[in-house]
């Protein structure tokens, strides 16, 4: 399960004793708990799960996932002679 | 009632979702079509009018073809961004008049009051509702106030009716849609929904939107002077959203549709708001755009008309009706595939998985 | 939104598609494990692109379609008390108990209300001290996290109006069960990409060494899905059975160790029981004794409060592929997305939910094939 969407954090700040930040999915701004995400600056993205960063997203990762796709699409329509539709 | 009471039901049929009224019935969904037809309309008899369940009745007096229109109010919070309460319940109307292709000549606007609602509010309101009706060209003819004890309404509810007169030469019905129609959408979608649902206490948060909240009868104009007949079947899709909408005239019209899920227009922050929560956009309400079933033919000029208005300026073709699979509507999907786009069943919730 | 636009990109969901074609050159049965991977598998209508012969068994849901029946009635039985508010995720409350749900209890006057984090129920018994504010906490090891926040918040606090009933489930142990089931006809899992952004993935890896099986952390996105179904279907051509992760970009091996020490804090690991499917030993967490204050279940003494699933629902079979939903004599009769039985109609997304809005009825359904 889990709904979580990737946001970028914007503000960071102390509230009652927690760590929480704004976090922006693009047009929508949400107050986040950022507790589990110590290391978070902003600027970065993370993944929000019922209104907590659970993870933050490896730039460098999602990049090189993507790049790999975009490979073996490159290849495939190399072998077929023609670029796919 | 006691606790036990209340587990087991406590009423005499033993069906599980109870017989009472759920706010889910109110959402534009299943439910709310379900207890229509359950519910309200057999209790009418023979003072029913057979045929599919239309945004305005035609109507005939004195010569003259008009359109009877009417709409209960209930939105919280009551002022939002974009509108309030008093804008929607003339848009409202004069949106359901016009998707019958009738130009609004008359309003009756009813207040329901809740003891103590503070006066500023109501004057907020009312001149709103004078603002709107104005700037549609259409008068507020008569009307009526009550007021109930605190805790008897949600502050303030409005009632309006209209009367429209009909556009010659076209007669849109939700049973009109044929084979070969090409599907338009007048503007981009979820706005409205999510602006209210921005506010909502538990859900809150910050979105760059605001409600769409406008009247479309000049819209309409416009199409039907260039489509006349060629416009087979008009709906705004308001609570229960776009799918809602589109499933009412498949079933009506007994035809299939396919929608092209890429082609539907969603404000960014829409997207990310029903990312957020789990919602489906197509379930989110709208209170200014409309869905036009068009012959093919006809299309492209009735789709450039759309374009030269404010309220059409993003128009544009979402999909096609198809003889095959009468009564249910396929999304044609990002990847390529095709599902099942169903109304929505009752009450929207936010999802966490 | 970025990371999102870019995994769907329908030109290298074809790409994806033509390789796994080139791949696979026999039938084989994957089970994605999470309720979001199975939405976006159904919503985009993934299935039934897929090569003939890869078959996806939806897994057992999300955590929302598994709470047992007693948790619900429990959840029932609290918010029928006068001077309380209980409060859970959206989705929670058009799930049926025993006799009702949530949303008609409300209809009949219980204060029931939606909170989007746990972390508003701990606000909302700040607003109103003289309220019980009771969160119905459910979840896979994703959304643990967070509910131990919202104790441990309320403990620094000091509020005595907020507790917590607890329906959490683990994943692990209920990929176990599903392997040791005798009729098991899944070959390959693609772990649920969130739970593992909190707990890593080195608990799969004796799993996936002692059952044979590949296991390939997954996000949700098309693209995600593609891959990681094409990553599995190349190891069970290949005769290996590793775990990897697709979802490189949110998951680390180890996980989220903030998170898992506020997991191990606030809740130790207990048997569960899973709607339609039974009690998995070690399969979900309870309250620590530490925080035994925040229990619902003693607060308001519901621990007793027991149910009994329906006896016609086949929910388990379902769930490990052994038996189709038209296979069930509850199903489209007594059991419906209206009126669900097991965990597989109760979820939208659910094979029994799926099928039922494809329109498929018993007599007219082809054994062996599902969609």
């Amino acid at each position: 399960m889990c709904l979580g969407i990737p946001g970028k954090v914007t503000t960071t700040d102390r509230d009652d004793g927690l760590l929480m930040g704004t976090v922006d999915f693009g047009g929508v701004r949400k107050l986040v708990c950022l507790e589990y995400v110590p290391g978070v600056r902003t600027g970065d993205y993370v993944i929000v799960h019922v209104g907590f960063a659970i993870t933050l997203v490896d730039a460098v990762e999602a990049e090189r996932t993507l790049q790999v796709l975009r490979a073996m699409g490159d290849a495939v329509a190399a072998e077929l002679g023609e670029p796919l539709p | 009632m006691s606790t036990a009471d209340l587990l087991s039901g406590a009423c005499p049929a033993p069906r599980r979702e109870s017989e009472r009224v759920l706010l889910g019935h109110g959402s534009g969904g299943r439910l709310s079509a379900e207890l229509i037809a359950d519910v309200l309309v057999p209790a009418l008899g023979e003072a029913a009018v057979p045929g599919p369940l239309e945004d305005a009745a035609l109507v005939t007096a004195a010569g003259a073809d008009l359109a009877l229109s009417t709409d209960a109010y209930v939105v919280t919070p009551l002022f939002f961004p974009g509108g309030d309460i008093g804008r929607l319940a003339v848009h409202g109307t004069v949106n359901d008049l016009a998707m019958r292709a009738a130009m609004p000549l008359a309003l009756c606007v009813a207040y329901v009051i809740e003891e103590g609602f503070p006066l500023e509010d109501l004057r907020r309101v009312a001149a709103s509702v004078g603002e709107a009706a104005r700037d549609a060209g259409v008068r507020v003819v008569t009307g009526d106030t009550k007021v109930v004890n605190r805790g008897a309404a949600d502050g303030l509810f409005v009632v309006s009716t209209g009367l429209g007169r009909r556009l010659p030469g076209t007669a849109p019905s939700a049973a009109g849609a044929v084979p070969g129609d090409v599907v338009l959408l007048s503007g981009p979608i979820g706005s409205h929904g999510v602006t209210v649902l921005s506010t909502r206490e538990g859900l809150g948060f910050e979105a760059d939107v605001r409600s769409d909240t406008r009247p479309l009868h000049r819209l309409v104009e416009a199409m039907v002077g260039v489509g006349g007949e060629a416009l087979h079947a008009l709906r705004d899709p308001t609570r229960g959203g776009l799918a809602s909408a589109v499933n009412e005239i498949a079933q009506a019209s007994a035809v299939g549709v396919e929608i092209d899920e890429q082609a539907l227009p969603v404000p960014g922050a829409v997207r990310a708001a029903c990312e957020m929560l789990g919602l489906d956009v197509a379930h989110v309400a709208n209170e200014g755009c409309l869905v036009a079933f068009v012959a093919p033919d006809r299309a492209a000029q009735v789709l450039a008309a759309m374009r030269v208005c404010p309220e059409g300026r993003d128009a544009v073709r979402i999909g096609s009706v198809l003889a095959e699979e009468p009564g249910r509507v396929r999304m044609r999907t990002g990847v390529g595939s095709r599902r099942v786009l169903d109304m929505l069943l009752g009450e929207q919730l936010p999802r966490i998985c | 939104m970025r990371y999102l636009d870019e995994y769907r990109d329908p030109r290298l969901a074809r790409m994806l598609l033509d390789r796994l074609r080139r791949v696979a050159t026999r039938p084989w049965r994957l089970m994605e494990v999470c309720g979001g991977q199975t939405h976006t598998i159904v919503r985009q209508g993934i299935d039934e692109l897929l090569p003939a012969g890869i078959r996806m068994i939806h897994g057992p849901g999300c955590p929302v379609c598994v709470t047992p029946l007693e948790t619900l009635d429990r959840a029932m039985a609290i918010a029928a008390r006068p001077g309380t508010i209980l409060t859970s995720f959206g989705d929670m409350l058009r799930v049926p108990g025993s006799h009702t749900d949530l949303l008609a209890l409300r209809a009949r006057g219980c204060d029931v209300r939606v909170v989007y984090s746990p972390m508003d129920a701990v606000a909302l018994a700040q607003r109103h001290p003289d309220r019980q504010v009771v969160f119905l906490a459910v979840g896979f090891e994703t959304t643990a996290p967070a509910n131990a926040m919202a104790v441990l918040h309320a403990a620094d606090l000091g509020l005595a109006n907020f507790s917590l009933l607890v329906s959490h489930v683990l994943v692990p142990p209920a990929m176990t069960a599903l392997l040791d089931s005798p009729d098991c006809q899944v070959q390959a899992f693609l772990a649920a990409g969130h739970v593992c952004a909190v707990m890593g993935w080195t608990q799969y890896e004796p799993l996936a060494a002692r059952h044979r099986v590949p296991i390939v952390v997954t996000g949700f996105e098309p693209l995600d899905l593609l891959e990681g179904i094409l990553m599995a279907v190349t190891q069970l051509e290949q005769g290996r059975y590793e775990v990897e992760n697709q979802y490189a970009r949110a998951v680390r091996r180890d996980g989220n160790t903030a998170a898992q020490d506020a997991i191990r804090r606030v809740f130790r690991i207990a048997d569960r029981a899973w709607r339609g499917v039974g009690t998995i030993p070690a399969g979900g967490l309870v309250l620590a004794a530490e925080y035994a204050a925040f229990d619902a279940e003693r607060r308001f003494d519901v621990g007793d409060l027991t149910a009994r699933e329906h006896s016609e629902c086949i929910a388990g079979a379902v769930l490990t592929g052994t038996r189709e939903p038209t296979d069930c004599t509850a199903y489209g009769t007594i059991c419906t997305p209206r009126n669900p039985l097991g965990a597989p109609m109760v979820s939208s997304e659910g094979t029994c939910a799926a099928y039922f809005a494809a329109g498929r009825t018993r007599a007219a359904a082809v054994p062996g094939i599902v969609q």
